[in-house]
């Protein structure tokens, strides 16, 4: 049972202030991702909670125990590292019962435990090599494994996938997932790949320079983005954002081009007011090639010069010019079109998004 | 011929120039070794011959029988000097490792004010020539009393090592990959314990070299020790080659013969440490 608390958790580095104290409660079991891009904090949050970096103000509670000034072997702890950390003068059952071997357990029980971590990562062919004659993905499960013999409280992830080529993260992915159904601890994952925290996470935390954007489950973050940059953050290809003036019910942008302020902001904001406009490129599709039927009165149908379009196979992402900007939409059920051709695309306003020009917050309530 | 017969033709050539360049090279480098095991072997006429005679033709163990045979018979007490030798090569081989290690991994790890200022004049004292220093040295160990005493020359062979040693050790410290410490201590280690499972065994065999190379130069010092040695007290092998030299004459076979002791432990210990060299590189050769 571990249920991770930071209260006002604060990190300095001399004068200079890099996490401003973040408040996050984890859910025993629970599995939350950090995400945010390189810089924001994340790792270093990630570290303050392992015990491997000070911290400078706040405090740090797991399973209801405060462990501010605990080093990190008394926390109850298992971290995965980027780089695998792999003990490499040591074989992998070496590796998997080190902190068995340092806590002095029985002969019997490291070797069951051991036993039983390499069955669940398939490791059993590999014990008596070496980490420098595994390849990527077998390194990577071992830095597992070493971490499930401890049968530590809380799991800690920073970045464990980034070194693995594309095909084998995805594949990894897959294993974290199921790895954390079985084992049932709490995990906090540090990425900055919005996909891995997307996938796996039960809730997401999105960081910026120190700050918590905002924390949610991942229907959430992605439906209602808290903020512009979760908007611009969360969702691949990203939303597409334009600054705009609102004016008699309509978001006139910089390049004079408009639409139609959509309905429910309409209490929100006032004539004059500066605002962002987003819309995902899943709301912005040419006329029958849309994921939502939409709401006939929230969509808007402008003709539109592609400019470039890239195949995926099952959809195809059409670059589109509108108020002299590319404006990127997802076209399902692809018919061919090349650059130059005039499509009507439709936006649907329905699933349009507001954020504040001044603030960055959702004008959405 | 066609392109591929020629070709290969080419590459056997090459490899065979290749192998005749080795060997000249290698020549040249042990030309003095063998030089000095030849001249062991043969009376003081052939060696100063001249055109120098390259084929020994009386071989004989005289001067190592004599060496062994003490004083008064054209002996040296060569078994003193190594004794002295052995001692303050090893002892201040160990206490340079121990001051190397813990300062070569303070440097690698460790953010501290000064750092770089202090790593800087640790490696300004590697330019003063040794020379130089001996007799300052030599007044001050003589206010001290510690002339010809193994404690004198083990401080003063600690102090001439120990800058190199940090530097060397600082190097492959800083190759272990923080991460694993961290690993370790997450495993359950203390800071001790991290550094002694993990860091050490893998920083080892950097520190081996370390170890020979300060052993080396311990061994074979010469200028600070026959300046800091009066007698059989503390005197080193090098300098026990000036027994050799009298007055007018100088036994340039018992010289020979001396230095061929002197090369030997060096070089049986170099060969057993390069073992564990190598096999330890390339096991430690490991992205983190």
């Amino acid at each position: 049972m571990a249920i991770v608390s930071l209260k006002k958790l604060t990190k300095r580095y001399g004068s200079m202030e890099i996490v401003h104290g973040i408040d996050l409660d984890v859910a025993d079991r629970e599995f939350i991702a950090l995400v945010g891009p390189s810089g924001c904090g994340k790792s270093t949050t990630l570290r303050m909670i392992a015990g491997l970096e000070e911290i400078s103000g706040g405090t740090i509670e797991i399973g209801g125990r405060i462990v501010n000034d605990l080093p990190p072997r008394s926390r109850n702890i298992s971290m995965v590292f980027q780089s695998y950390a792999l003990y490499p003068h040591m074989t992998v059952r070496e590796n998997l019962g080190f902190s068995l071997k340092i806590a002095g357990a029985p002969k019997e029980e490291m070797d069951r435990r051991v036993a039983e971590a390499s069955a669940i990562l398939g490791l059993d062919a590999l014990l008596e090599r070496r980490p420098s004659q595994l390849s990527g993905g077998q390194r990577q499960r071992v830095a597992m494994g070493r971490a499930i013999v401890r049968d530590p409280d809380v799991f800690l992830f920073d970045e464990p996938l980034s070194n693995l080529d594309a095909k084998l993260r995805t594949q990894m992915r897959t294993e974290i997932k199921k790895l954390h159904a079985k084992v049932k601890s709490t995990v906090i994952y540090v990425t900055h790949d919005q996909v891995e925290a997307m996938t796996l996470a039960d809730r997401i935390v999105i960081m910026r320079d120190g700050y918590i954007e905002q924390v949610g489950t991942p229907d959430e973050v992605f439906q209602r983005p808290a903020t512009r940059f979760v908007a611009g953050f969360i969702g691949s290809p990203p939303m597409n954002l334009q600054e705009a003036t609102v004016d008699d019910g309509k978001v006139v942008f910089a390049g004079g081009q408009s639409l139609p302020l959509p309905a429910r902001f309409k209490a929100k904001v006032d004539a004059g007011d500066k605002v962002v406009f987003g819309l995902r490129p899943d709301d912005l599709y040419p006329a029958g090639h849309g994921l939502h039927s939409g709401d006939a009165a929230d969509v808007h149908e402008i003709e539109l010069p592609v400019t470039v379009t890239e195949p995926l196979g099952n959809e195809t992402l059409v670059f589109a010019e509108f108020d002299r900007r590319d404006w990127v939409s997802r076209m399902l059920n692809p018919r061919p079109l090349k650059a130059g051709d005039r499509v009507a695309m439709h936006f649907d306003l329905s699933q349009a998004h507001l954020f504040s020009a001044e603030t960055g917050k959702s004008l959405r309530s | 011929m066609d392109a591929n017969a020629s070709a290969r033709l080419k590459r056997s050539a090459a490899t065979i120039a290749h192998r005749i360049g080795l060997f000249l090279a290698m020549l040249l480098i042990c030309l003095p070794g063998i030089w000095i095991v030849l001249s062991s072997l043969r009376p003081t006429v052939e060696i100063l011959a001249k055109p120098p005679v390259w084929i020994p033709q009386q071989v004989s163990l005289d001067a190592y029988i004599a060496m062994f045979s003490g004083v008064g018979k054209g002996g040296i007490p060569v078994l003193d000097y190594f004794r002295n030798s052995l001692i303050i090569s090893i002892t201040s081989t160990v206490i340079a490792i121990a001051i190397g290690m813990a300062g070569g991994y303070a440097f690698a790890r460790y953010r501290f004010r000064g750092k770089s200022a202090m790593f800087l004049g640790l490696m300004l004292t590697r330019t003063v020539p040794g020379i130089a220093l001996s007799l300052p040295l030599f007044f001050v160990y003589a206010r001290l009393d510690i002339i010809d005493t193994h404690f004198g020359l083990i401080l003063a062979y600690v102090a001439l090592n120990v800058p190199f040693t940090i530097w060397l050790i600082d190097g492959f410290f800083r190759q272990v990959p923080k991460d694993l410490a961290e690993a370790a201590q997450i495993d359950g280690c203390t800071r001790w314990q991290a550094f002694w499972q993990v860091e050490f065994p893998l920083a080892g065999p950097g520190i081996a070299s370390a170890g020979i190379f300060a052993f080396l130069t311990s061994w074979n010092e010469f200028a600070l020790a026959s300046q800091l040695t009066r007698s059989i007290n503390s005197k080193t092998l090098p300098v026990g080659l000036l027994d050799y030299t009298a007055e007018f004459t100088i036994d340039w076979r018992g010289m020979c013969a001396l230095a061929v002791v002197m090369i030997i432990p060096a070089l049986i210990l170099t060969f057993i440490v390069q073992k564990h060299l190598v096999g330890g590189l390339t096991s430690g050769a490991v992205k983190g």
